[in-house]
């Protein structure tokens, strides 16, 4: 046989000052027949560079939380798309959600006001919005997360696009479903003439907690639940057992002396920052600052566990 | 059809450096995927107990150990604007990993890879296309990803009708699309966004025969518009015509390296690799 034509040509150098991974999901094409114009500043870059392995994985991380976060108009798309999908060949739409809330809440509330011996007008008020911002707010989002990766995979697949823009998506989502049954403890609010007045715009930092938290746990468990399979069963279930022991559709005073407790729990001072703006309190400093400590610890974690899980996640799912 | 490769674009920059490229495909079934199991078998692997043994058969159903299937070897190789690159080699023999690592899709394990340019990958047999959606909010969506705005939007969406003529389909879920018609559509909104990297996969050259013509036409536009063509097939004459090198993979590494007729020659004649 003759010699093998040349089997490529030499490596260029690898100029390690140039590191840094720079994902660009071509954001630089245009439309076909159109020239490509620009300076060599503007000409999307990747670079992966498995060698210097540890070391560039944060930037790679940050890199796609910037071009994530670039990409919001896509990402709020997707959401929407997701709920417009959910709800089509429905009449009511959205408003499904908002129905079936109502019935919950209506029947629920006679039924524990009975069982608690409170009165309706004290306690469905409460009951109607602790039961949207756990069903909608919390407990909804945590369930969602853990999907949000795996429902992406023919996306993720198929194109580079950062998973930031998976995170957005299932966090945008689920506000148009909050903002949808947000309309049943406003009705009740109505019926019982209770508005938490100008207190209530004290809710808004604590929402803006949410959804810093919500992305975080759509990383974290995104990433998680994209590996070990058995672990969105597992998830279902603590929500299931934190739904009961939080105060959602008990009140914290019903535990008298024993209420103690109560700020081991995360959910209930992040429940609580957002609730009691609402019921026309503010919320206790101490109520805040276990909020922001948990907010802090989740969003390290998760952060650690992204920055360790995006180049996997491809594989995963 | 193509006489011979075409024209290169003048000054481009764009390219692609691969050093010494490797990826490891880690494949989980069974236990792999259980988070229980991973854990219990960690814990009895460190008791050293028969039990953990026991479930480490690489046979056993169960068994928490991934395969990993090493998609690639030691890659290194560039191609300059203007190239036209095909890689031929038997099935599974990496092609379309490469294709992945080259669009950023799989990240490499070992190595570098380095590209300059907008890329565009036409991998998907659904062309990344969500079949529940309709044809225009599939459109909408391609659309915002490449970042255009409302004005860009409606363009790609004319010029995407006006490619797969699909009247009051547009409008409806891709789901209730006809096969021709999602591979018009798919094939006509790939190809609308013309990138300086294209990355294809070879059944992006199929497709039925009267609808070829004039697919040929538009995927000539873009690949003109392209200044590096990276395409895996199997089909000599697809090869032939639109590459001016070629890559031999086998398991994963390179075989051979060189202008398209050299390289054919000896893959058609099923030389032996000289590994």
């Amino acid at each position: 046989m003759s010699a093998l034509p040349s089997v490529t040509e030499p490596s260029s150098e690898p100029d390690r000052d140039a590191a840094g991974p720079i994902g660009a999901p071509g954001s630089a094409t245009a439309l076909a027949g159109a020239a490509h114009g620009g300076s060599l500043d503007d000409m999307p870059e990747m670079l992966i560079d498995a060698r210097l392995g540890r070391r560039v994985r944060g930037l790679a991380a940050r890199a796609d939380l910037r071009d994530g976060i670039a990409l919001w108009r896509l990402a709020f798309t997707l959401g929407w798309l997701d709920i417009k999908l959910r709800y089509r060949g429905s009449a009511l739409g959205p408003l499904w959600l908002t129905l079936s809330s109502a019935v919950m809440v209506g029947s629920m509330g006679f039924l524990y006001a009975t069982l608690f011996h409170i009165g309706l007008a004290e306690y469905l008020p409460y009951l109607a919005l602790s039961l949207i911002l756990w069903q909608a707010g919390i407990g909804g989002l945590a369930g969602e997360a853990c999907n949000s990766f795996i429902d992406a995979e023919q996306t993720i697949r198929s194109m580079r696009m950062p998973f930031t823009v998976q995170v957005i998506r299932t966090v945008v989502r689920n506000v148009i479903v909050l903002g949808h049954n947000v309309i049943v403890p406003l009705v009740v609010f109505a019926i019982f003439g209770q508005w938490p007045g100008l207190a209530g715009f004290l809710c808004l930092p604590g929402l803006a907690l949410w959804l810093l938290d919500g992305a975080a746990s759509c990383y974290l468990l995104g990433a998680i639940c994209a590996r070990f399979r058995d672990v969105p069963p597992i998830i279902g279930s603590l929500l299931q057992i934190a739904y009961y022991l939080t105060p959602v559709i008990w009140k914290p005073s019903q535990l008298g002396a024993r209420s103690w407790w109560l700020p081991i729990n995360p959910f209930d001072s992040l429940l609580e920052v957002v609730r009691a703006p609402l019921l026309g309190t503010a919320p206790s400093v101490f109520t805040w600052v276990a909020a922001l400590v948990y907010s802090a610890l989740l969003c390290l974690v998760s952060w650690r566990v992204f920055v360790r899980a995006r180049p996997r996640i491809a594989f995963w799912v | 059809m193509l006489a011979s490769p075409l024209p290169v674009p003048p000054g481009g920059r764009a390219f692609i450096d691969v050093t010494a490229l490797s990826l490891d495909f880690p494949l989980y079934h069974g236990g792999a995927r259980s988070l229980k199991k991973t854990v219990l078998s960690g814990v009895s692997g460190k008791v050293g107990g028969r039990l953990g043994r026991a479930g480490r058969s690489p046979d056993d159903p169960n068994a928490t150990r991934r395969v990993v299937v090493q998609a690639l070897r030691d890659l290194t190789f560039s191609v300059r604007s203007g190239e036209r690159l095909g890689i031929v080699g038997r099935n599974g023999a990496g092609k379309s990993s490469l294709l992945r690592v080259l669009g950023g899709i799989y990240e490499p394990v070992a190595g570098r890879i380095h590209t300059g340019g907008s890329v565009n990958t036409l991998l998907d047999t659904n062309f990344g296309m969500n079949l529940d959606l309709t044809g225009r909010e599939n459109i909408t969506l391609r659309g915002r990803y490449v970042g255009l705005d409302a004005t860009g939007i409606r363009a790609l969406e004319e010029d995407v009708e006006g490619f797969a003529a699909l009247g009051p389909f547009m409008d409806l879920p891709v789901r209730l699309y006809s096969s021709g018609m999602v591979v018009r559509l798919g094939f006509g909104l790939a190809t609308a966004i013309a990138p300086q990297i294209l990355l294809m996969d070879e059944w992006f050259m199929a497709g039925d025969s009267r609808f070829r013509d004039k697919a040929h036409a538009r995927l000539e536009t873009v690949v003109r518009g392209a200044e590096i063509l990276v395409l895996t097939s199997h089909m000599p004459d697809v090869l032939r015509q639109w590459c001016t090198r070629l890559i031999w993979l086998e398991a994963g590494r390179i075989v051979a390296d060189g202008p398209v007729d050299d390289i054919m020659t000896r893959y058609e004649s099923g030389a032996a690799p000289a590994l």
